[in-house]
């Protein structure tokens, strides 16, 4: 079973200092796939991630990847693991004290004692693969969005990962770099054999590729599907979500006192 | 008036039981950095970097205020010492507060406030910026990739820099006395070995500014790591690792000073 | 910033501190004078040694002849006994009296010896015959006040042997 879903999630809750994030969340990720994890902002989609790259315990329930319970393994096993896991954090995190160079050559450094040429052929290679071969002697602090998003991709694809996860990668950026990322996640996906988790809230760029969705609504899966069971799906919250309309499932007004009595509420309260 | 009474125990119980978590908190960070410190030491290059900010870039102010503050103590002190006529002593005087006190002591606030505040920066931001996280991510551990370099950079440049304020500051004192006022040069060279002692004084000195080196170190690396993730949470990390290394400093210094100069 | 550029500021850095180091040892500390390493140790028993101190200079005509290696209190004797380091170069008649000094007013005490005449000179383990103690200031003040009850004048100026660092 395990040899067809690389990550599975099975019944996990997740509490933070005893408020609620996750309530019984279960998903799987078959190898191969892209997957997105949709959802407003703020509904626990980060920390489905997080779980999965065992940065956070659940409370209850497990989380395999590739076979392993990740909050069952020891710090060294769990490296192990997360050597064959990338990650694009959502500004792509890049160390700004290196050059786009160090920055991508880091781990391979890190973690293996290739000569000096070797690591240079791989860190042209990856930064080729994404596109900005060109800009390997630059500081993070002189790329734009779209570029450090990239030299980020460049980053946690290095040592060739069986699991990429993205964190909003298309936040903050224009509609030409979204498409970059966009075929980026498919080309890299498909030329390294390697899955996606993809957590967004950009659902016409994310439904554009992805082969499955889960949708993610108070720490709860509301609903799943494909791409055109998505669009075409009449689940109210997944309608309301996927056609951006203001109100619906999830109101418009956050939860407060009725509008009237606040307003003859003495002032100072 | 009894509850005004219960509640503000409990206040005092909070804080004071507050401190002493966060105590201890920070020791335990202190045992994992030196527990994790054999990265910073085998790849001694990424020590050297931080050598590189934390001293080399503390060179000027440090030289600078040494300098100055021996140019004082030369003046102050021969306006004191000549009343009693003895203005022969200068060179003592200005040795034996720079190599004993104000060596270790003024260099180590400056250090906190040069190095001890961009270490916590520098840390802090990167945690806010998801690099520390991305670090983890990638199977790097940050405590001895990110953390324990910068502390032993203090560790190591600490001594240095006070020494050379030290150094420098009798050369201001040597300066102001011997040149513009005119004590002997004999004399003011001669009364100072006479009455600085290599183990006592200098040693001792030596000491001081390595355990300063430490403490600050120590609380420049927690602040940075512990800073709460935002632009508002690093400033105020940075300013409470002034504030504390400052205090630690002071501290410090007096319970040193009590073992090792008394009596003797 | 290169790697090159680092290595080479921080060389700078550590031998500029380790040469202030050397400094601090050498030219404004005793280290380049303290390591009298040929020395021979002789005892002298004081009935006060006042504010006497552990590495304090033993002169002879004001020149540093050797150190105060250790001070301990003899329970039977009922007083203090000193040993003294001195250069092995310099050779002292076994009738040399040491006393206890201060420099100046209220500066640190150190040990004169007085040379006598004596062939005979001091060995490694001998031990002094005639010591003169430390003068305290508080007997010599009652001394003074007890003279002046008694009319009498303060024959000299007294050298202290106050409490000093």
């Amino acid at each position: 079973m395990s040899a067809e879903q690389l990550v599975e999630v099975d019944d996990v809750s997740f509490a933070y200092e005893r408020r609620p994030i996750l309530t019984g969340v279960s998903l799987k990720i078959p190898r191969g796939k892209v997957i997105a994890i949709m959802g407003a902002s703020g509904c626990g989609k980060t920390t489905l991630l997080r779980l999965i790259s065992g940065q956070v315990r659940p409370t209850r329930g497990t989380v395999r990847v590739d076979g392993q319970v990740v909050h069952e393994l020891d710090r060294e096993g769990l490296y192990r693991l997360r050597r064959r896991m990338g990650m694009l954090f959502q500004f792509g995190a890049l160390f700004t004290d290196m050059s786009v160079f160090d920055n991508v050559a880091f781990q391979i450094r890190e973690h293996t004692d290739l000569p000096a040429e070797l690591v240079r052929d791989l860190v042209m290679m990856k930064l080729h693969a994404v596109g900005l071969r060109g800009s390997h002697a630059f500081m993070p602090s002189e790329l734009s969005g779209g570029m450090a998003r990239r030299v980020a991709l460049a980053r946690a694809i290095a040592l060739d990962p069986m699991l990429i996860m993205y964190d909003e990668p298309f936040t903050g950026l224009d509609p030409i770099s979204m498409g970059v990322i966009g075929q980026l996640v498919r080309a890299l996906n498909a030329a390294l054999g390697a899955s996606s988790i993809i957590v967004t809230h950009d659902v016409q760029e994310a439904l554009q590729l992805v082969d499955y969705v889960y949708f993610v609504s108070e720490g709860r899966i509301v609903a799943e599907g494909t791409a055109d069971e998505v669009r075409a799906s009449r689940h109210p919250y997944v309608h309301q979500f996927v056609w951006a309309e203001p109100d619906g499932p999830v109101p418009f007004d956050y939860p407060a006192a009725a509008f009237r009595d606040e307003l003859l509420r003495a002032p100072h309260v | 008036m009894f509850d005004a009474v219960l509640r503000g125990l409990r206040l005092i119980g909070r804080n004071v039981i507050d401190r002493i978590w966060r105590l201890g908190y920070a020791s335990r960070f202190f045992a994992a950095v030196l527990m994790h410190s054999g990265t910073a030491l085998r790849r001694y290059n990424l020590t050297i970097r931080e050598i590189y900010f934390a001293g080399v870039l503390s060179l000027i102010i440090i030289s600078v205020s040494g300098l100055f503050v021996g140019m004082v103590l030369g003046l102050q002190g021969y306006d004191t010492l000549q009343r009693y006529g003895s203005s022969d002593s200068l060179g003592v005087l200005v040795a034996l507060s720079l190599v004993r006190e104000l060596g270790p002591v003024v260099a180590g606030l400056l250090f906190a406030s040069r190095a001890g505040s961009a270490i916590t920066a520098e840390i802090g931001l990167m945690k806010a910026t998801e690099q520390i996280t991305a670090m983890e991510m990638m199977a790097v551990d940050p405590i001895a990739r990110v953390v324990a370099p910068r502390f032993w950079g203090g560790v190591i440049s600490m001594p240095l820099l006070a020494a050379l304020f030290s150094a420098l500051g009798v050369f201001g004192g040597w300066l102001v006395g011997v040149v513009l006022i005119g004590v002997d040069d004999g004399s003011f060279w001669a009364q100072m070995q006479a009455a600085v002692d290599f183990r006592q004084d200098i040693v001792n000195g030596v000491i001081k500014s390595a355990v300063f080196g430490m403490a600050v170190a120590w609380i420049a690396v927690f602040e940075g790591y512990d800073a709460i993730p935002t632009a508002e949470g690093v400033s105020r990390a940075t300013t409470r690792t002034v504030v504390t290394s400052s205090l630690a400093i002071l501290a410090l210094d007096f319970v040193l000073t009590a073992f090792m100069f008394r009596g003797i | 910033m290169n790697r090159a550029t680092i290595d080479l500021w921080v060389g700078i850095f550590v031998a500029l501190g380790l040469a202030a180091l050397l400094v601090l040892a050498l030219k404004v500390g005793n280290l380049a004078s303290a390591n009298i390493s040929d020395t021979y140790t002789v005892q002298a028993n004081f009935a006060n040694i006042g504010g006497l101190k552990v590495r304090a200079p033993v002169k002879s005509s004001g020149v540093v002849v050797g150190r105060v290696a250790g001070i301990s209190f003899d329970a039977k004797e009922y007083h203090a006994v000193v040993s003294l380091q001195i250069d092995r170069r310099y050779e002292f008649p076994r009738d040399t009296i040491p006393s206890i000094l201060t420099s100046g007013l209220l500066g640190e005490q150190y040990i004169g010896l007085e040379v006598g005449g004596d062939p005979k000179v001091l060995k490694d383990g001998d031990t002094f015959k005639i010591t003169q103690s430390a003068v305290v200031l508080e007997k010599l003040i009652s001394q003074f006040l007890f003279d002046k009850a008694a009319e009498g004048e303060p024959k000299k100026p007294a050298a202290a042997g106050a409490e000093t660092k």
